[in-house]
């Protein structure tokens, strides 16, 4: 049902910090290997071994130069996946029913069976986080590993989605974003954790945390211009360059 | 946006289609027999093969009877049972004027209402994405309204309402584009509130996730022939709108001017669509090195 719930037991989401990704790209690789065997139809490509290969992902990852009057450039990695928001519009526009937001853990899915391909819900998502299968010709998404965090026949360290745990870096955590005691919920209160595109009125669980502030260089004071040599040196100089 | 040609002509047929069928529940004209036979045929053509159209564009056709279920959110699926209710109300009032000569005017009113409001469904999938600020205004619904509306008085033989409506339409098109090039300029969304860089300075993209194409950038981040925007803005307007409503307003009404009239509608209206997609850029091309205007 495409209405969306008016709250949810919990805000499960992820919390990614773009201090410390190194853009690897692992969490890429690792959710396209998860979500090949696993939950829906296997995560298609096109023309994967041709001249113009592409295929479906489900996150994906840029990098940004930011620069500034006062500090110095950085280059940020920016991991993008769905946000499991909270007024997702993404799941209003589904004619079908197919996408839908689970009240129990506020996870946005898509239930393949009923999708039938219009890609309504991929405009409608300011993210770009909705890509169509190339072969199933249904709607792929993030689904936070549904059929990982729950499953007991996974031992309890796995029970987190696929990129989380196989971020090298620890950039990745996942959690419940709507209990304000959980281990993400203070993280973002402790590192200022932001929404992205706040006035699209989407209201993202996931959250970013910023880089932190990085050292500048300290203003040293400028070298003494070096000047005509006098003395011995200077006469040696001289004496050279006439040469 | 990708300018996918099935969905410029699905909507440019569907709101002919419509507008025509509105004007024949309305009893503006009032045809019997082989002569509502036509008039009624064309408008179901032109609906309802938009609509079939539209179907097998989709992924999974064969799963199209679920888009009826989520009218509560969805405009497409209103859309859908706007249409399927516009073209069954419709049905016994076009049989009652074609074998009967008895046309049923209570079936006629209220199929009218509901092709109107098929059409205003249709722009409405539109203009409520927010995502894609320049359709997210209400001239968006205004153009597809004003565009039916014209068509059809136009193809049911209304010349001079037509002439009337093809201006109003020339104003809403106006309207349209000035309002989208202020939205897209005066966007809040930007490459800084995109990825939250913005209170660190000044954010440019990089290097993109990956170097081919993917569904985003192709459906999404459409670049290709904005730089003729300028000239097909032009024929969209004059043949779209401005000729047909001089020509309907000086010439003597005749099957001559209706026809070079709906000509250039044509022509006008298929540009005007194209524009309506290639022009719109959707938020997410801030993520792909798109800079905020």
């Amino acid at each position: 049902m495409t209405d969306l719930p008016e709250t949810t037991d919990k805000k499960l989401g992820l919390v990614i910090d773009l201090d410390i990704c190194v853009g690897c790209h692992a969490c890429v690789t690792s959710c396209k290997e998860w979500n090949s065997q696993g939950y829906g139809a296997p995560l298609a490509d096109a023309d994967a071994y041709g001249p113009a290969p592409e295929g479906a992902f489900l996150n994906r990852v840029h990098s940004f130069e930011v620069t500034s009057e006062d500090g110095p450039p950085q280059l940020v990695h920016f991991p993008r996946s769905c946000l499991h928001c909270e007024d997702a519009p993404c799941v209003t526009v589904c004619p079908t029913g197919a996408s839908h937001k689970r009240a129990e853990d506020g996870i946005v899915l898509v239930e393949e069976s009923m999708c039938i391909g219009c890609g309504l819900c991929a405009w409608a998502c300011p993210y770009g986080a909705r890509e169509m299968d190339p072969a199933e010709q249904v709607m792929k998404k993030c689904t936070l590993c549904v059929d990982r965090i729950y499953n007991e026949n996974l031992p309890p360290e796995d029970r987190e989605p696929s990129c989380v745990r196989a971020c090298p870096t620890g950039a990745r955590h996942f959690g419940d974003l709507g209990d304000a005691s959980s281990a993400v919920s203070q993280l973002v209160a402790a590192r200022d954790g932001f929404d992205l595109m706040p006035e699209q009125g989407t209201k993202p669980v996931n959250k970013y945390l910023p880089p932190r502030e990085r050292d500048r260089a300290t203003a040293a004071p400028a070298l003494e211009p070096v000047g005509e040599a006098g003395g011995f040196l200077g006469w040696l100089d001289r004496a050279l360059s006439r040469l | 946006m990708h300018p996918a040609g099935s969905l410029i002509i699905f909507t440019v047929l569907s709101g002919l289609g419509f507008g025509l069928l509105a004007f024949l529940g309305a009893g503006v004209v009032l045809p019997l027999g082989w002569e509502a036979f036509v008039w009624f045929a064309a408008g179901y053509a032109l609906a309802g093969g938009g609509l079939l159209a539209s179907v097998f564009h989709l992924g999974h056709p064969e799963r199209a009877l679920l888009a009826f279920t989520q009218w509560r959110t969805s405009w497409l699926s209103r859309e859908a049972v706007l249409a399927v209710a516009a073209l069954g109300m419709m049905a016994p009032y076009a049989a009652g004027s074609v074998f009967f000569a008895q046309p049923l005017p209570v079936f006629g009113a209220i199929a009218a209402v509901l092709c109107l409001a098929t059409v205003i469904a249709t722009s409405m999938i539109y203009a409520t994405i927010r995502a894609v600020p320049r359709w997210h205004h209400w001239t968006t619904p205004a153009v597809f309204l004003a565009a039916a509306l014209a068509g059809g008085a136009l193809l049911a033989g209304q010349l001079r309402l037509a002439g009337g409506l093809f201006a109003v339409l020339a104003v809403a098109l106006a309207l349209h584009w000035q309002a989208g090039d202020r939205r897209w300029r005066d966007a809040e969304s930007t490459p800084g509130s995109a990825t939250g860089l913005g209170r660190i300075g000044r954010v440019r993209l990089f290097e993109r996730p990956h170097t081919g194409a993917n569904y985003i950038t192709r459906e999404m981040v459409h670049v290709v022939g904005r730089r003729h925007s300028a000239k097909l803005r032009l024929i969209a307007l004059v043949g779209g709108a401005v000729l047909p409503a001089m020509l309907l307003a000086l010439m003597p009404a005749s099957l001559l001017a209706a026809g070079a009239a709906l000509g250039l509608h044509l022509v006008g209206i298929l540009a005007a669509r194209w524009l309506f997609f290639a022009e719109a850029e959707h938020v997410v091309g801030l993520y792909y090195g798109r800079a905020a205007a």
